[in-house]
């Protein structure tokens, strides 16, 4: 199992980032969004190849208001 | 002897000191030219649209993000709404307690805006919000090493000011008084010692109430002032928005008009010449 955002996702073990943000409704080319994987930076332009596996912990972020 | 030196009356800096470069709207940050000399916070306002009318009554260029988890549910975009207003955004660390995760949020944010400007924040305690000194110079370090525009909220404190210029910070940011406070300019002593010492802007990043403490700030010597929650939680967040730019404008224009020196006593600005003689008569 995979958690994204913290919430624990079923049935993506091994996919790639770019299909983990299709799980949040989130299409791969919008702008203004980062990746973190397990706590690190992953590149945009990664998100087509890597794969994500069981267990790891994606973070998937953008702006909010903030001081 | 200096006119403060000479009442013993505290000094906010810049008595009959020359103009600087720069214009009441416009200073300059790492090279960039940017039109207003207030910065505005993101963070506060109930509504987006209510954050663009503010913007426009501010005029500022610059605009202050955080970055957090994806709201795939979210009415309308923060990124859109700013891009629409025509401003730029700031992303800052806000949230991180430690050197590790500012950086790594500065790195994230970089990814996610296109930009390696960051309002860098690494918080020491939940309930001030001041800044933790030792890891925000680590954090401010490594990300100037990494390319990083860096703009840090630091406290008050004229040497630790002077270590984050050394490690090649873009500016300084310096607290007033806690953050969403509104306890204004608590040490302007402090702020006149930095703003002595350093070449680089001075912005002022928390406390300011009203626009009566964004004035100070720059009658202090700051470059410019940053307002979040002033702005955003004022009863009227627009006309609050006018009111701290003109302030800013104000203290602008005041600073380089040369203020009176302060004075223990009175000193009347009639003449003392030519009073009339009305003395009744003695006969």
């Amino acid at each position: 199992m995979i958690h994204v955002n913290g919430d624990p996702v079923d049935g993506h073990d091994g996919a790639t980032v770019a299909e983990l943000l299709g799980t949040l409704d989130v299409p791969a080319d919008r702008r203004g969004i980062a990746v973190a994987l397990d706590g690190d930076v992953l590149p945009r332009s990664e998100w087509p190849t890597v794969t994500v596996a069981a267990g790891a912990r994606v973070e998937v972020l953008s702006a909010m208001q903030g001081g | 002897m200096s006119a403060s030196e000479r009442t013993g009356a505290p000094s906010y800096g810049a008595e009959g000191r020359p103009a600087e470069s720069g214009s009441p709207r416009s200073f300059t940050i790492a090279g960039r030219d940017l039109r207003s000399r207030l910065l505005l916070g993101s963070g506060g306002f109930d509504r987006l649209e209510t954050l663009e009318q503010a913007i426009a009554a501010s005029g500022c260029e610059l605009v202050t993000v955080a970055l957090r988890r994806i709201d795939p549910s979210a009415q309308g975009s923060l990124a859109d709404t700013l891009r629409h207003a025509g401003v730029e955004l700031l992303p800052n660390t806000a949230g991180c307690f430690t050197a590790r995760d500012a950086v790594r949020t500065a790195k994230l944010a970089r990814e996610a805006f296109e930009t390696d400007w960051v309002k860098l924040e690494v918080i020491g305690d939940e309930r001030t919000l001041l800044p933790d000194a030792p890891e925000l110079l680590l954090a401010a370090e490594e990300l100037v090493d990494a390319g990083f525009t860096v703009l840090p909220y630091t406290n008050d404190d004229p040497i630790l000011a002077r270590r984050l210029e050394d490690v090649g910070c873009a500016a300084v940011m310096p607290l007033g008084s806690p953050i969403g406070s509104g306890m204004g300019i608590r040490n302007p002593y402090n702020l006149a010692l930095i703003r002595e010492q350093t070449a680089l802007p001075v912005i002022l990043d928390a406390g300011v109430g009203t626009a009566s403490d964004a004035a100070l700030a720059i009658e202090a010597g700051c470059d410019a002032v940053l307002c979040a929650s002033a702005i955003s939680r004022a009863a009227d967040p627009v006309a609050m928005a006018r009111a701290i730019a003109l302030g800013v404008e104000a203290g602008f224009l005041a600073r380089h008009a040369g203020r009176i020196p302060r004075r223990l006593f009175a000193e009347a600005s009639s003449p003392t010449e030519g009073l009339a003689d009305l003395r009744p008569p003695t006969h």
